[in-house]
């Protein structure tokens, strides 16, 4: 079943989740269009991950009414998992098996068809320009290479929205570019792109940013609003002011 | 004149078929915080792991303190603290038999040397009988740098000790390593975040196992080379591409909310002119200092050609 508003792809309404007496997410609302780049941040600590964890309908929230990809993340969990795409800079890709190995394991997890997998793996890295690597062994390929690779496996059963995690942790500064061009033109195609980085340079490629702060989101806004309205130069300093508040963080 | 602490010549290191250090050459002065500024797969954790004494060279020498790293390594881990880039303290056991462990294991004692490490220390004291496992990136960051510091060593190694932690408990660490080399000692540090450079005395930049360049911040910046714009306009989306296309630039890339042309000649009024005939309007463009993350962009297309 599709959400009323089908422009909405993810809806969180109320999002509480407590570890014992620890409130990890602590009232959140928000909405992320379709198309978006949605920059997700926040100081280490803060409750990014616990919230991600439930988006990607892998952990049940205490309460709340969340919905993604117009699915419910508590009776339609398996769905939700069918319509989103995942990458993390720690696990990623499986380094004995070769590129075209791991597009094939992927795209079976997510129960495509052979012909299928055969024809997304041939256009995935058509638009990477690595075809001539697909008999490659991972771990013989540079790593700039490898997370652009990781960022097509998560496309691979066409996903609605694509969460990275820190997606560009580590690489030099011209792949770190690289990497975002590829996160726009995903978008430009009606992806939607959740993602979060320590790069405060980053979140300005974002569409929107929201920044957590010991549970809660502080501020959401466009980069440019979040910049006017905290009369900062910067985005780092629109992140400095608000973390220095929190006290679970760090 | 201060003389070498920490003196590298002519250091290779290959696994297998990756090179993973080719011919580094370096002199470090006593009392210097020193960066090594590069992406993953750069080589800095094999150049820490050889200089801590816990790999060989394939050819080359390094020294610290007159101690070569090969012949010397029983003295050289008496006098170095290494903080590697994983997590490495032992998870089940707490804060404070952590610190014991490290203390025990250099023959030192937490008493004796409590004042080193007493403006680290105190922040995590309050949480001392909790596993250091469930400790947060923050605290097991602080945790770990009292743990190389507890045996009172000379210098300091500390690989990438920011990598994945937000940008406030950077700046925090950063202070931290400030005192320490108020203190006299000397510190070597790996880090992929190009804006930490700024904080260091000096910084070698390290790509595919080569540094390429070595001098102050300031230098670096001052040897830039080129006039570089930051520039933006209405049509953000193409303004990339449009000012890739033109002749005088020589390289174009995204930088935070704007665009940066590193350019042959400083002629604005000559590009505003190129990007209004391709269609954008309200364009700013300004010339700006460079920062080490262009210096490091420039070096890497130089490299290339």
């Amino acid at each position: 079943m599709e959400a009323a508003d089908s422009k909405t792809v993810i809806r969180v309404r109320n999002l509480v989740k407590k570890f014992g007496s620890f409130v990890a997410n602590d009232n959140l609302n928000f909405d992320v269009e379709k198309g978006e780049i949605f920059g997700f941040l926040g100081a280490n600590g803060a409750g990014k991950t616990t919230a991600i964890k439930i988006l990607c309908g892998l952990q049940k929230p205490t309460s709340g009414e969340i919905r993604v990809a117009g699915y419910d993340i508590y009776d339609q969990a398996d769905q939700v998992k069918k319509n989103i795409g995942y990458m993390s800079q720690r696990f990623s890709l499986y380094e004995d098996l070769t590129v075209g190995e791991n597009f094939q394991f992927y795209g079976g997890i997510y129960g495509l068809k052979a012909p299928v997998i055969r024809q997304r793996t041939t256009q995935l890295l058509d638009e990477l320009g690595l075809t001539h690597i697909k008999n490659k062994i991972l771990k013989e390929i540079p790593l700039g290479w490898k997370q652009k690779l990781a960022f097509s496996v998560a496309l691979i059963h066409n996903p609605r929205i694509v969460f990275l995690d820190e997606p560009t942790g580590g690489v030099d500064p011209l792949t770190r570019r690289q990497f975002w061009e590829m996160i726009y033109s995903a978008a430009q195609k009606g992806i939607t792109v959740f993602v979060t980085t320590h790069y405060m340079d980053e979140a300005e490629y974002c569409s929107r940013v929201s920044i957590m702060v010991d549970g809660r989101i502080e501020a959401l806004d466009s980069p440019s609003g979040l910049k006017k309205h905290y009369r900062a130069e910067s985005m780092n300093e629109v992140f400095v002011k608000l973390a220095r508040s929190g006290k679970n963080s760090r | 004149m201060q003389t070498a602490e920490i003196r590298i010549e002519h250091l290779f290191k290959s696994y297998q078929n990756i090179v993973a250090l080719n011919d580094i050459n370096l002199e470090i002065r006593q009392g210097e915080l020193f960066g090594f500024i590069g992406p993953d797969g750069a080589g800095k954790t094999t150049l820490f792991r050889i200089l801590s004494s816990l790999m060989i060279p394939d050819k080359g020498k390094a020294s610290m303190m007159g101690l070569d790293v090969v012949a010397n390594y029983k003295e050289i881990r008496k006098k170095i603290g290494y903080m590697p880039g994983r997590f490495s303290l032992y998870q089940d056991l707490t804060v404070e038999e952590n610190l014991r462990f490290f203390a025990g294991v250099h023959g030192a004692s937490i008493e004796d040397n409590y004042h080193l490490i007493k403006d680290i220390y105190s922040q995590i004291e309050p949480f001392k009988d909790r596993p250091s496992g469930k400790l947060s990136g923050g605290m097991k960051q602080k945790l770990a740098l009292s743990c190389a510091l507890i045996h009172r060593p000379k210098v300091l190694l500390l690989d990438e000790p920011t990598t994945g932690v937000d940008a406030v408990s950077r700046q925090e660490f950063w202070a931290m390593l400030k005192k320490l080399r108020e203190a006299g000692l000397t510190i070597l540090v790996s880090t992929p975040y190009m804006d930490e450079a700024s904080l260091c005395d000096r910084v070698a930049l390290i790509q595919k196992g080569t540094i390429m360049d070595v001098a102050t911040p300031d230098s670096m910046i001052a040897q830039f080379g080129f006039p570089l714009i930051s520039v933006r306009s209405s049509k953000m989306n193409l303004l990339l591409d449009d000012l890739k296309s033109l002749a005088e630039t020589k390289m174009a890339y995204r930088f935070g909310d704007a665009v940066h042309g590193i350019m042959e000649l400083d002629n604005k009024k000559m590009l505003i002119e190129a990007l209004l005939n391709k269609g954008h309007e309200k364009i700013e463009c300004e010339t700006i200092t460079p920062t080490i993350e262009d210096c490091f962009l420039l070096l890497m297309q130089t490299k290339d050609e």
